[in-house]
């Protein structure tokens, strides 16, 4: 029973954590039209800036400045910021395909980057040397994680009340007019380009706190961490959930994160030794029937209608 | 068979399903004439322009060649029927030279290409003498003959031309129109856009004006000249009472 | 020095190859295609299938042609590849993008290439293994061209490069001397007079994933002939193609073509400054050098 509770807190934290970056994501994407294709460099930026500045010190690399926790966490969110601001001022005012490439770029650079430089980031072994926060007097066991669940999941509620606020805000009408109708927002006098790179660094900004989160939660991070399949599964929640509607997002990443922890678990336990080799193949084959069935099929997510108009009926 | 080449009767068209933009709008291109469409702006004429070529969805309504139902055409399938179109602007391939531009017309006539290209350049001397400079190179009233001659290829018996004389000097402009009209001659019907209301009475056979997705009025050009309403509507760009 | 100028030409040839097509389809459908390198790896083990088959059916094809690796079973069989990754490529367009397209999802584009990608580098891994393959088991050895400095060249990469830079000959003058290169190059400019100067627009589209795959599948066969064969060489290649594509401008064919080779060639010369290590995210610096010094790349239109 305990066994199950722990595992169940285990889940929802990361499930919770996940959500947070999807929820960035649906700013970027749902609410402004722009493709992120390198979610996991933001979410990557965001962990090892976390640990490097509050971890404790260490011999082979960086870091070790064992900031106060609250503040490496939001040195993290500040490193994604940046990252998503070089990358935005570059390719915002070019065609939007232009914004996929690079962002897929900063990805694939990224991981490349942690991997080899052991000076930074400890290279391929990964960043150690981290105490979660508070360590000292709750230990490691289930009160622990009981609580970080408790301040994860707050986190997530704030960044939800918070985006919220921010797409009812004349901002945020802003941000749907540019989407809508470029033109005629520019005739308004507005700069679309600096109102998409607002909106993309401050989704980056909450990718990076989701990645702060789960290096937390872990003490540890890695370039294994940070592969590309992070990006899709991100996504795949926020299709699932429906671009443009925060609950399903959030619905969308407890979903997604399930079937991917359960069929990993099924692969693993049922399919024949030989195979083994080839469960992470069939993941991906998966995940990426999830991406295109949804867009063929229902592109609105499973959550649809019913909550954005109740967000309408807000206005 | 009726003596209208091209006919729009009643047609709803836009760019979006739920905003029309024509609102029940007809007009009746005659046979070998110069049929000419003004209007203050966003009346709709473009858009009835590009209604007939098959560019905008029309929702209601009909659009006849010949007294034949062409609605909704594929706008590329438009220069087999005969039915040339001239875009207000960008109306010309720039980085293709004169001679391709007029090639890629012309892809269909492959024994006659070579002649029909000829007699192209015989009929506009000054894209001949530019046969192999980029299109863009051109300034803008030989532009507009590029893409006249472009339309002219395919041997159309109806061209319809948005605004031919936009951003051209008043003598470019003069010369572009007075083409437009001397291709009469040769039983080609005319169909244009012009914002130049005066120059285009002159040399119009027929005139009709939109305002706001419909038929405000219509006439024979010389009566529409001198009517004092029509200078009333282009001073004040309002609506008659009707 | 001149080595790494060498093998960067070599490789770049191949870019080229791959951007070439991935220029002409993000420029007419308007969307970055991320599952463009995949076609490679279609192109790559589809010739791999076909050389063992004419190896089984008629045993002499297998005969090595000249000083090369290449057997003349895999050379009919570069051939068979191009068709069917051609084919490959109008039926994924059939499947998915045509109707994600349809449904006013310009945007989505981008997500479904992401996951057609996905899907195909798996179920290549899944078909063929996850290690790598080899057209030829022979060692073929490296030729000496000079000593001092030293500089060494396997023919097979010497028959890439020529076979590539034929197949962008050929492509020049289909674009710069037929009625049909003014088409492509008409689309590509505007879309919609292309349309009223009586182009068939869906006729195009079929047409450019037919050039693009069967440059694809030319390029995946050349790189699995010079290199190895294995189920990530679409994704190991794809941002060194996007780079190349970014470098020329996007739509500009010309402009990937040369893309193709600076890349390739700076690539190799940053070995000489980089650990072997950060190579692949060199592409990703050629990216922002661009989008810094010119946005809109160094042979495109004035155009964003």
């Amino acid at each position: 029973m305990i066994g199950l509770i722990s595992y169940l807190v285990f889940f929802t934290t990361v499930a919770a954590i996940l959500s947070i970056a999807v929820l960035g994501l649906n700013l970027q994407w749902g609410n402004s039209g722009l493709f992120n294709g390198g979610v996991v460099a933001f979410f990557g930026a965001g962990a090892y800036t976390t640990l490097i500045l509050g971890g404790t010190p260490q011999e082979a690399h960086l870091g070790g400045y064992q900031l106060f926790y609250p503040l490496a966490l939001a040195g993290g969110m500040v490193a994604a910021g940046v990252m998503a601001w070089v990358v935005g001022i570059l390719t915002l005012r070019l065609r939007h395909d232009y914004l996929a490439i690079a962002t897929f770029g900063v990805a694939v650079a990224f991981e490349n980057l942690m991997r080899n430089a052991e000076w930074l980031a400890g290279g391929a072994q990964g960043l150690r040397g981290f105490e979660r926060p508070l360590h000292a007097w709750l230990g490691d066991g289930f009160t622990y994680n009981a609580l970080f669940l408790i301040f994860v999941l707050l986190l997530l509620i704030g960044t939800y009340l918070f985006l919220q606020r921010l797409i009812l805000s004349p901002f945020g009408r802003l941000l749907r007019a540019i989407r809508e109708d470029e033109i005629a927002a520019r005739s308004l006098g507005k700069n679309p380009a600096r109102i998409r790179l607002t909106a993309f660094v401050i989704g980056s900004v909450i990718m990076g706190l989701a990645g702060g989160l789960y290096a937390t939660f872990y003490a540890f991070i890695s370039p294994q961490d940070v592969l590309p399949i992070l990006t899709f599964q991100i996504w795949a929640m926020l299709i699932v959930g429906g671009a443009g509607n925060a609950r399903g997002a959030v619905a969308g990443a407890f979903l997604i994160w399930a079937a991917w922890t359960a069929s990993g678990w099924g692969l693993s336990r049922f399919a024949p030794v030989d195979l083994q080799l080839y469960t992470g193949s069939i993941q991906f084959v998966l995940i990426g029937l999830v991406i295109v069935g949804m867009l063929l099929w229902r592109p609105q997510g499973l959550f649809p209608e019913k909550l954005v108009v109740s967000q309408s009926g807000r206005h | 068979m009726t003596d209208h080449a091209l006919q729009a009767s009643d047609i709803t068209a836009g760019y979006l399903p739920d905003l029309p933009i024509l609102k029940g709008v007809s007009l009746n291109a005659a046979q070998a004439k110069v049929t000419v469409i003004i209007g203050p702006n966003g009346a709709g004429k473009s858009t009835l322009i590009k209604a007939m070529a098959g560019l905008v969805k029309v929702s209601d309504g009909q659009v006849l060649l010949q007294g034949q139902d062409i609605t909704n055409p594929r706008p590329d399938e438009m220069g087999a029927r005969g039915v040339a179109y001239v875009p207000q602007s960008d109306n010309i391939f720039r980085s293709l030279t004169i001679r391709q531009n007029l090639e890629l017309v012309l892809r269909r006539a492959r024994g006659e290409r070579a002649a029909k290209l000829e007699a192209l350049f015989q009929q506009f001397p000054p894209l001949a003498q530019k046969r192999n400079q980029k299109a863009g190179a051109l300034s803008g009233g030989q532009r507009q003959f590029l893409a006249v001659a472009m339309a002219l290829a395919i041997n159309p018996s109806v061209i319809l031309m948005d605004e031919p004389s936009a951003g051209l000097s008043p003598k470019a402009a003069q010369e572009v129109l007075e083409h437009a009209k001397s291709l009469t001659e040769k039983g080609v019907t005319i169909v244009l856009v012009e914002q130049n209301v005066k120059q285009a009475l002159r040399l119009a056979d027929h005139c009709y004006i939109l305002a706001d997705g419909r038929n405000q009025l219509d006439g024979s050009a010389a009566d529409l000249l001198d009517d004092p309403v029509v200078g009333q509507i282009y001073l004040g760009g309002k609506r008659v009472a009707s | 020095m001149i080595q790494h100028l060498v093998d960067g030409i070599l490789v770049g040839s191949i870019l080229s190859l791959g951007a070439i097509g991935l220029t002409m389809v993000m420029h007419m459908l308007r969307f970055a295609n991320f599952s463009h390198a995949e076609l490679l790896s279609i192109g790559a083990y589809c010739a791999l299938v076909f050389d063992g088959v004419f190896k089984a059916l008629y045993p002499p094809l297998g005969n090595v042609v000249g000083p090369l690796s290449l057997t003349w079973a895999l050379t009919l069989s570069i051939l068979i590849s191009m068709t069917i990754t051609a084919a490959s490529a109008i039926l994924i367009d059939l499947l998915v993008f045509k109707r994600v397209r349809s449904k006013g999802g310009e945007l989505s584009m981008v997500f479904a290439s992401f996951g057609v990608a996905m899907i195909i580098r798996n179920v290549l891994g899944l078909m063929f293994g996850l290690q790598a393959k080899l057209y030829s088991q022979d060692i073929v050895f490296a030729v000496v061209l000079s000593h001092d400095p030293l500089l060494l060249v396997k023919p097979d990469q010497i028959f890439s490069l020529v076979a590539a830079l034929l197949i962008m000959v050929i492509l020049h003058l289909v674009l710069a001397h037929t009625t049909f290169g003014y088409a492509l190059r008409a689309v590509a400019e505007n879309p919609n007079l292309s349309q009223v100067s009586g182009i068939n627009l869906n006729r195009m589209i079929i047409l450019i994933w037919i050039i693009g795959g069967g440059l694809a599948a030319a390029a995946g066969v050349f790189y699995g002939l010079t290199n190895q064969i294995n189920p990530v060489l679409g994704r190991d290649l794809l941002l060194p193609i996007f780079a190349a594509t970014i470098v020329g401008g996007i739509g500009s064919i010309y402009g990937a073509a040369m893309g193709g080779f600076l890349v390739g060639i700076a690539s190799n010369l940053a070995l000489l400054i980089l650990p072997s290590g950060y190579s692949p995210a060199v592409p990703f610096l050629i990216i922002l050098a661009v989008l810094i010094v010119r946005p809109t790349g160094f042979f495109g239109e004035e155009r964003a």
